[in-house]
């Protein structure tokens, strides 16, 4: 079962980032993957392979080929858990915006 | 005013950075002043920071201790640089209750127009680190969205 620790590990890499996030436009075989980046395709195999142990990709088998794409199970609890984050904050920040305006003296007359 | 982006940079980092309709005087100080800090820096609803040490100079303390009523955790730190409403740099630590590894934080606040554009630079031990913390702070985050839902159901 891939854990969220794998996942982030995995994407540590610039270069699986850049994999995913051509992934996201559509499946891809590794040829197609190793296309723009200056590697080998066993290179790269290697980096779909820890992005595939991670849980984040999937691939399936067409005669001789195995193109790769996206995993959304391994995908959506990073993006769970990014909203959150960016939820928490973003509530400590627009409670921060209110804090700013009381600052102001001009705001304070009005409001007390 | 509310446009907010947060997004890794290398292996170690992490970056934040907000828009603020004040000055960076008045941005500073609300990072640095107590009673300021506890009227802000809350999290989900539901939480206060009833306990708020921030001494504001080379090598001052910090200590902010948030309670929802049933259970709480806690931050400790210290305060590396200041330059007064420009630039903060500070080492944090959490206490879950297990500690942490030290989090190096810069937060730089400069003048956008009549705002603040703030930017906070998170920079972990090692990329391990960062990955257990993001890890960790969602199972944070699930246990804070869990209480908001209970007090949402029990209202």
């Amino acid at each position: 079962m891939p854990t969220l620790d794998a996942a982030f590990s995995a994407l540590s890499d610039p270069t699986r980032r850049a994999i995913l996030a051509r992934l996201a436009m559509g499946e891809a075989t590794v040829m197609e993957l190793a296309e723009p980046f200056e590697m080998s395709q066993p290179a790269i195999s290697r980096h779909l392979k820890v992005l595939e142990g991670a849980g984040l990709i999937a691939r399936r088998v067409d005669g001789t080929k195995h193109p790769c794409r996206l995993a959304r199970a391994g995908i959506e609890p990073i993006d769970r858990w990014l909203a959150m984050l960016r939820d928490a904050l973003t509530r400590n920040y627009d409670r921060l915006d209110q804090v700013l305006a009381d600052m102001k003296p001009e705001k304070r007359k009005d409001t007390r | 005013m509310s446009k907010m982006t947060l997004k890794t940079e290398s292996e170690t980092t992490i970056v934040v950075t907000r828009r603020f309709a004040a000055p960076p005087e008045a941005v500073y100080r609300a990072h640095t002043e107590p009673e300021l800090i506890q009227k802000w820096l809350l999290g989900p609803e539901g939480w206060t920071l009833p306990v708020c040490i921030s001494e504001a100079r080379p090598h001052g303390r910090m200590r902010y201790e948030w309670t929802n009523g049933k259970g709480g955790f806690h931050l400790t730190g210290e305060y590396v640089e200041l330059e007064p409403y420009r630039r903060i740099v500070h080492v944090e630590r959490m206490h879950l209750p297990e500690t942490t590894p030290d989090n190096r934080v810069e937060t730089r606040f400069e003048p956008d127009g009549d705002g603040t554009l703030m930017t906070i630079r998170m920079t972990l031990p090692d990329a391990e680190t960062r990955a257990q913390m993001l890890a960790t702070g969602m199972e944070r985050g699930m246990e804070a969205s869990y209480v908001r839902l209970d007090g949402e159901l029990s209202s």
